[in-house]
């Protein structure tokens, strides 16, 4: 299931919009599985098919267009505000997204794609506008992400920046360790910590 | 230096922190509900893992279920799988389960708060962004994903990162007509959608330390909405007097100790916030949302912005956002035809909303024009509301009163908008789809809803009152006059 991640290279889809929220990445109406699989082909059901309907997509939005695909998909500020499900994360990361890139992103859906070796890069608002362009250009572009390096590249234009993440879970992703590996590691100290408090 | 509230509480539960990286926070309560806990308890299956201490875990169904008829076996597949695998999961763990039939049955943060079990001091969690709810009583509490869910049942523990601190003040008298969600409508309407993320947010001020407990939960329930991890308000005699002989509150024995510790939580007076906002309680007027972001909200009176007060940037998604909504830019919102109204959700289905709508709707029919759904947040809620003969007073004005559970607030179960429906709703989110495909909402007070329900239209709870009702009334007893 989950993997260690470094470096992903790979073409884009950028999609243009803020504020993107879950129920919009995952509608409510999927959330009743009991597992973390198959939520991929749910992923923007509303934008991507007319009524309901799989067979009626909407070819104007981007990720029916087969001209832009690749591991990362790029979007605007506010991605991932509103409800917690986790399932957004798990969407993104099933239908085949290794990244995600966006000016600004909501807290827990941050957390939740980092436990879901999805990773969250965070870019000026300038570069975002930058990647943007380059897709609109080419939809060949790639972009390059270095986890160890801490760099995203946008390979056509040679444009890099730096991105910010803890060094905690850096480590985490990097060798694909989990929260919940640590937490289990330390569970005495934790024992002793309630046997103070109370 | 002093400490903030949010610093006491975050203090004291610290387990260790990791150079460079999150702290380990041990949590002291956490609800969870159907929806987002079966992945969870998977994850403890495959490690091998039992709940580290379940009777620090409550567990309600509330999100996808029916709330008509709730006696009969969940006609939907999937929904009924889901419940069945909490209870199966439930009591494999030995989880405390306020499933359906329960008499506490209801949604997680109308029941944490009405049974006592959330309290000032404590750290809760829950897999659902409203966790915030529960800070009304001075709690750090704060929603969280499944991976999370797991976490803290394997080890009582999460990995977080301490937040920045936002105090948002509002001080002065409230308008007549304005309620608690009017205020936090108004507050997101004037920081946006993401204003406050990264943050955690303490409530103060004159007109907070008025408002009633339910009240001031609906204040911290929509802090989401703004992007906010969570928020919070410190406790008072008011928050007290609520817990007080509430089912697992402290008994008698342990009364005088746990209110002493209560009492020493408060923000210092030289403590420092990351961001502080201050807002006149005057200003408020009841407040209705046009747009599909919770921070696209106006007041009642208000016109819809036009294109030329947006900024460029937010341009497109205004213009998509309208679309969507079939409303106009520069145009007013009063008067506009609604087709649903719906009453309920984690931020307004409480006893005191109901009470609220009574006292509007008393001896009123609903509009010909629209279907009202009043869903109770809890069992206890109904029985109350029943008990008040509310139930009467709704029926004879043409509403449906449901059986609790989120309801059309997500529209998980069979309760969803038609496509392109309006519906005044007392929920938190006016998303895209939200309340069904291509649903439109306008997130609104339960009087607002009240007044569409009447009048089948946006309107100003004002034109029809003759006694005063605010967010400082307690609504502990109807009726209250009204012109009729």
């Amino acid at each position: 299931m989950s993997k260690a991640i470094n470096i992903i290279q790979s073409g884009f889809v950028p999609l243009n919009i803020e504020n993107i929220d879950t129920d919009q990445i995952i509608p409510a109406r999927f959330l009743k599985a009991t597992s973390r699989d198959g939520f991929g082909q749910n992923l923007f059901r509303d934008w991507r098919y007319n009524n309901d309907d799989v067979n009626q997509p909407k070819t104007e939005f981007i990720l029916n267009n087969p001209a832009y695909k690749g591991k990362i998909l790029v979007a605007g500020k506010n991605f991932g505000c509103g409800s917690s499900r986790e399932h957004a994360a798990w969407a993104i990361k099933d239908y085949g997204f290794d990244v995600v890139v966006s000016s600004f992103y909501a807290d827990i859906f941050k957390s939740n794609a980092l436990n879901n070796f999805l990773l969250p890069v965070r870019v000026s608002e300038d570069f975002l506008q930058r990647i943007y362009k380059a897709a609109d250009k080419d939809p060949l572009t790639e972009l390059n992400i270095n986890l160890q390096e801490q760099t995203i590249t946008i390979l056509e234009t040679g444009d890099q920046e730096i991105f910010d993440i803890s060094a905690y879970k850096k480590t985490c992703l990097l060798n694909g360790y989990d929260d919940i590996d640590y937490l289990l590691s330390i569970r005495s100290e934790i024992e002793q910590f309630e046997v103070q408090k109370s | 230096m002093g400490k903030t509230l949010f610093d006491k509480i975050w203090e004291k539960h610290i387990v260790r922190s990791i150079p460079d990286g999150p702290s380990v926070l041990y949590i002291d309560k956490h609800f969870i509900h159907e929806v987002t806990s079966p992945q969870a308890f998977n994850g403890l299956d495959k490690r091998g893992l039992k709940v580290l201490r379940p009777q620090q875990v409550v567990a309600t169904a509330d999100h996808n279920v029916p709330t008509m008829q709730q006696h009969l076996p969940i006609k939907d597949e999937l929904s009924r799988k889901q419940v069945q695998q909490l209870i199966e999961n439930c009591v494999n763990h030995n989880i405390e389960l306020y499933g359906l039939g329960h008499p506490f049955q209801g949604i997680v943060h109308v029941i944490g708060p009405e049974l006592g079990i959330t309290q000032p001091g404590m750290t809760i969690v829950c897999g659902d962004s409203h966790t915030s709810t529960h800070g009304a009583f001075g709690a750090v509490a704060f929603g969280i994903g499944t991976s999370e869910v797991e976490m803290v049942m394997a080890t009582q523990c999460m990995l977080q990162s301490k937040p920045k601190l936002m105090r948002i003040n509002i001080d002065g008298e409230l308008n007549n007509g304005v309620v608690s969600k009017d205020i936090i409508l108004y507050i997101i309407s004037k920081i946006s959608a993401s204003g406050a993320t990264g943050y955690f947010v303490e409530y103060a001020g004159s007109a907070i330390r008025k408002l009633s407990m339910e009240a001031r939960m609906t204040i911290c329930n929509m802090s989401i909405e703004m992007g906010a991890r969570g928020g919070m308000i410190a406790p008072d005699a008011i928050t007290f007097e609520y817990i007080k002989g509430r089912l697992f509150a402290p008994g008698n024995d342990q009364w005088d100790k746990k209110l002493a510790s209560w009492k020493e939580l408060y923000t210092d007076k030289d403590a420092l916030f990351d961001n502080e906002i201050y807002i006149k309680a005057a200003d408020i007027e009841p407040m209705i949302t046009y747009g599909t972001n919770p921070g696209m909200g106006i007041s009642v009176n208000g016109k819809i912005p036009s294109e030329t007060e947006i900024a460029d940037k937010e341009k497109i998604h205004f213009i998509k956002s309208l679309q969507y909504m079939g409303l106009q830019p520069g145009t007013m919102i009063k008067g506009k035809k609604v087709d649903y109204v719906f009453i309920g959700s984690c931020t307004n289905s409480r006893i005191e909303d109901l009470r609220m709508v009574a006292s509007f709707v008393k001896g009123k029919k609903k509009a010909d024009n629209v279907e009202v759904w009043v869903v109770p947040g809890s069992k206890q809620v109904e029985m109350q509301a029943k008990k008040e003969g509310i139930d009467t007073i709704f029926q004879q004005a043409g509403f449906i009163l449901r059986q609790p559970g989120c309801s059309a607030c997500l529209g998980m179960n069979e309760d969803k908008i038609p496509a392109g429906k309006y519906c005044i709703s007392t929920s938190n989110r006016n998303f895209e789809g939200r309340q069904g495909p291509n649903a439109r909402t306008l997130l609104a007070s339960p009087l607002t809803a009240a007044v569409a329900a009447i009048t089948g239209e946006v309107g100003d709870v004002r034109d029809y009152l003759s006694t005063n009702i605010t967010g400082e009334h307690s609504f502990n007893q109807l009726p209250f006059t009204i012109d009729q």
